[in-house]
């Protein structure tokens, strides 16, 4: 039914005609990069990997879980359990323009309890996202502890959250809008900013 | 008060001689004393200028309700007169489903008394047909007529017992009044609300089918012919029941039949929106029922327009769709909403006037409804051309269950003159008793 | 259309009813979580307005709100304008200066929740008015035939019944002909609407030739109190003539489905048989029924009329 595409990234703000200067900050190579990095710090921080559960949050976290999941098989021979979580019934934001944002996937194929959760998003800026994950995991269970990987940390925190493995930390504007989506081209990702539009989230 | 007035320069609408067309009106000690293309050296007179405007004979309303006795708070003989006055209507029958229902003298009495008291124009008393409208035994209907009854009629109820109806048809010739008859099955409309049809059943409201209505007609009519009466059928609102009057009236059988304005002019995708001032008895019927009683009204099948006014409370049409009572206002709307079939061109000034002053008249057999030397000065002066704004809120009607309320209308009746007295005036409100 | 409440289906566009339908399933997934509830609608009020009792239905929206964290209040004040001192405009005025998020109607006559949303700032929901329409009902209808065929364009559907006086059968004609499906009614000739064919759908005199080839058939519940000897001349000449069993539901397509909106009449409308078993899906009807509820209160719960969007 929903869509993971990672171009849907956020709710659709007001914006003017034309995209403002997009810049490419993260190529697919420096992704890939920056997700086998990060697969080797879990395995560096973390013992016992068979409790990990990478869990993406829609819509640009689950195919960097999924990635990271077989960036883990290929690096320590471990098969993470992987799950997405929609965290759109646990945000704290009002309704914008009197319309609700779309439900998307969410798919927990274990249990949470007692498993290492590891909350996947693409960028994280003011900490919401990962606070209505993080209330929506405390509704599935009791994990015995949770860390956050954002591939993007663009800064603006308004929540005491922290990033615990980060891709790439990018200073913006607040009024600067940072996505990660599908190369034009159609091969592999990139990670764009645009100045002057959209809202942090 | 009875002194002279002398309108200038109107178009003079009088269906009676078909006269139609510009003239000076003299009225005088509450008689039309002159209408001539120019007069000339009229001295003492109020003078009214009628330039742009027409003058026509007061209108005369054969179906409204004015509430008293009983139910004063929807509306009494005071308010209701004034309303009509405002309307334009120097007389109207009022029905007789009142508490007590005006089916004996004493009632009669009461109403023209207070008539005579509170009311700016002249009130014409419909007697009920059947005690207590129960539709079992008929009323002293000479009695009745000495005490001032202009026709009988059970309107809010219909009698249901075919050879009762026969009967009270038979009855009245001994007085030679006309029998107002709500045509309507009942076992046919059932608990229905509005017209059955493809409306109905988007609304999910129990529907009144036509048939309802064109059944009694055709019976009443058979009944009419057989008795030799004067049948008179109030509020067509079906394409069956014209025809019926239609084939009837050639054979020679002596029926006359009114439509109301809301009947000529909505069609039942007005209750679309479930607002109960949209819930009428007989209800609004479909476009080609609606075509059908214009075509009517054009040939002369249909004799009158007839408001059938009917003011009901607010908290009593505030609720769900099945429970308000029929009815909505009428008077002060009338002119402009047919107004608007002149406009179409489905009928001409003087048809229109016609309707409503010189056929209802003649349909009670009274002297009234003409502009000639000697009649009486009930005329109305009207403003084809104005547009305002109708709110039930600052009308004379107590009650406000209008379906044009909030709309803006095309038409307005100027002043109003009762034997000669001015007893209304746009601006400036009711003038009298 | 979306925001201003949901009276009825006829309203509606397809892309409103698969919006509903969409999230409907998502809300169905939050009801396979060992915590059945999640924060979104939380500080927000319900009031459940219903006129005309219903357990099932009221139940069903509760529930539904709850799982919302919404604030859930029953009204049930008495069902008709005439025989209590508060008429129905004023409750809904009433109801008004208490600033809820939604109200949820549901009387015996139709308009009730037009009449009632002409009054209020907040969305009016239609739990069913008269026989004019039963929305939710019709969405849980459609959600449940989704999940069983995969899609609603190019199916055939069958309501069978008292047409004339069904509320659902109403909101489930627009629902299916919206999203594409042929609809036929079949039922005893004094049930059916006058000029039923103007809501689109085929009118059928025969029940063998309405279920040929039909994927789908929607079996309505006979008001058995109102409605005998009056409509039709008995219980048992209904059963023999418009009840469905296997014997009869063989001239649909093998696959198909068996629907009713409940409570079932059994012997009457169905078959012991059908009513218990598959083919019938009814109990996925009322499973869905929470799930279906729970996106129409999510999508329309706290939108305000007029220009004032946050507070």
């Amino acid at each position: 039914m929903a869509s993971d595409s990672p171009a849907k990234n956020r709710p659709a703000t007001p914006s003017s005609a034309a995209p403002a200067s997009a810049g490419v900050v993260l190529d697919d190579v420096a992704i890939q990069r920056a997700l086998m990095r990060i697969a080797h710090e879990l395995v560096e921080r973390n013992e016992e990997l068979g409790r990990l559960y990478l869990v993406g949050i829609p819509n640009g976290g689950p195919p960097l879980a999924r990635q990271i999941a077989a960036n883990l098989r290929e690096i320590a021979g471990v098969d993470v359990t992987v799950g997405v979580l929609d965290t759109t019934l646990y945000r704290d934001d009002r309704l914008t323009g009197g319309i609700r944002p779309r439900l998307r996937r969410t798919e927990m194929p274990s249990a949470v309890d007692d498993r290492l959760v590891i909350l996947v998003d693409d960028v994280a800026s003011t900490g919401r996202t990962i606070r209505a994950a993080m209330d929506a995991l405390m509704d599935f269970g009791r994990p015995r502890a949770v860390q956050v990987v954002a591939l993007v940390d663009r800064g603006h925190r308004e929540l005491p959250i922290k990033i615990d493995y980060v891709g790439k930390n990018i200073p913006t504007q607040r009024t600067d809008h940072v996505q990660l989506r599908e190369r034009p081209g159609g091969d592999g990702m990139e990670v764009v900013l645009m100045q002057g539009r959209g809202a942090p989230s | 008060m009875a002194g002279r007035v002398w309108l200038r320069g109107g178009r003079v609408l009088d269906p009676a001689s078909g006269r139609d067309g510009r003239a000076d009106v003299l009225i005088e000690n509450g008689r039309i004393a002159a209408i001539e293309d120019a007069l000339e050296g009229v001295a003492d007179a109020e003078s009214v200028n009628a330039e742009g405007l027409w003058v026509a004979p007061g209108f005369v309303d054969l179906h409204a309700h004015l509430r008293e006795p009983g139910q004063e708070y929807k509306e009494d003989i005071a308010s209701g007169g004034r309303a009509a006055a405002a309307g334009g209507f120097t007389a109207v029958c009022c029905m007789a489903n009142t508490d007590p229902v005006n089916d004996d003298p004493s009632v009669t009495d009461y109403i023209l008394d207070r008539a005579r008291k509170e009311s700016p124009v002249r009130v014409l008393p419909v007697a009920a047909a059947t005690k207590g409208l129960a539709g079992e035994v008929m009323t002293e209907m000479a009695a009745l007529v000495a005490a001032g009854a202009v026709a009988f009629s059970d309107d809010g109820k219909t009698i249901m017992d075919s050879g009762m109806q026969r009967r009270v048809l038979e009855y009245s010739r001994l007085v030679e009044k006309p029998v107002m008859v709500h045509a309507e099955d009942r076992t046919l409309v059932r608990d229905g609300v509005v017209n059955e049809g493809a409306v109905s059943t988007r609304l999910g409201l129990p529907g009144n089918p036509a048939v309802a209505e064109i059944v009694h007609v055709a019976r009443d009519l058979l009944l009419a012919e057989l008795t030799g009466a004067h049948l008179h059928v109030a509020h067509v609102s079906t394409a069956g029941a014209v025809a019926h009057v239609r084939e009837a009236r050639a054979r020679g059988v002596h029926v006359t039949a009114e439509v109301s304005p809301h009947h000529l002019t909505l069609t039942d995708e007005a209750t679309l929106g479930y607002d109960p001032n949209t819930k009428m008895a007989p209800p609004l019927r479909g476009k080609d029922d609606v075509a059908a009683c214009l075509q009517g009204l054009a040939d002369g099948t249909i004799d009158a327009i007839a408001t059938d006014h009917a003011p009901h409370a607010v908290h009593e049409k505030e609720v769900e769709f099945t429970a308000a009572p029929p009815g909505v206002l009428g008077f002060e709307t009338a002119f402009a909403v047919v107004l608007e079939l002149v406009r179409r061109g489905a009928l001409t000034p003087l048809q229109l006037i016609a309707s409503l002053s010189w056929n209802p008249a003649r349909v009670l057999g009274l002297a009234l409804g003409r502009l000639e030397r000697g009649a009486a000065a009930d005329l109305v002066l009207l403003d084809p051309a104005r547009r305002w704004l109708y709110d039930p809120a600052e009308g004379f009607s107590k009650s406000r269950n209008s379906p044009w309320a909030g709309r803006e209308l095309e038409g307005r009746v100027l002043a109003t003159w009762v034997g000669g007295r001015l007893v209304y005036q746009q601006g400036r409100g009711v003038l009298a008793p | 259309m979306m925001g201003r409440g949901l009276l009825g289906i006829e309203d509606l566009e397809r892309e409103d009813i698969e919006l509903i339908l969409d999230t409907a399933f998502h809300m169905k997934e939050v009801g396979r979580r060992e915590v059945k509830k999640v924060p979104t609608l939380r500080g927000r009020t319900i009031i459940n307005l219903f006129f005309e009792p219903s357990t099932r239905t009221r139940t069903s929206f509760e529930i539904a709100g709850k799982r919302l964290s919404a604030d859930v209040v029953n009204f049930t004040p008495s069902a008709s304008s005439l025989t209590k001192r508060e008429s129905i405009l004023d409750t809904a005025k009433t109801l008004d200066a208490m600033d809820p998020d939604a109200v949820v109607v549901r009387h015996n006559v139709a308009g009730v929740p037009k009449q009632i949303a002409d009054q209020l700032a907040a969305p009016v929901i239609n739990a069913g008015d008269g026989a004019h329409e039963h929305p939710t009902q019709a969405l849980l209808d459609l959600m449940t035939v989704v999940e069983e065929k995969g899609r609603i364009d190019g199916l055939t559907v069958t309501i069978i019944g008292d047409i004339a006086h069904s509320r659902v059968a109403r909101s489930d004609i627009y629902g299916f002909k919206k999203m594409g499906a042929e609809v036929r009614v079949v039922g005893p000739p004094t049930m059916m609407p006058a000029q039923v064919e103007c809501l689109g759908v085929k009118f059928f005199r025969s029940l063998r030739e309405a279920l040929d080839g039909a994927d789908v058939v929607m079996a309505l519940r006979i008001q058995l109190e109102r409605l005998a000897g009056a409509l039709f001349p008995s219980v048992r000449e209904y059963s023999a003539t418009f009840g469905l069993d296997r014997a009869k539901l063989r001239y649909a397509k093998d696959d198909a489905i068996v629907m009713h909106p409940g409570p079932v009449n059994r012997g009457v409308e169905l078959s012991h048989d059908l009513a218990n078993r598959r083919p019938s899906v009814i109990l996925d009807q009322v499973r869905n029924g929470v799930a279906l509820r729970m996106a129409v209160l999510y999508l329309l719960a706290g939108q305000r009329r007029g220009v004032e969007e946050e507070r």
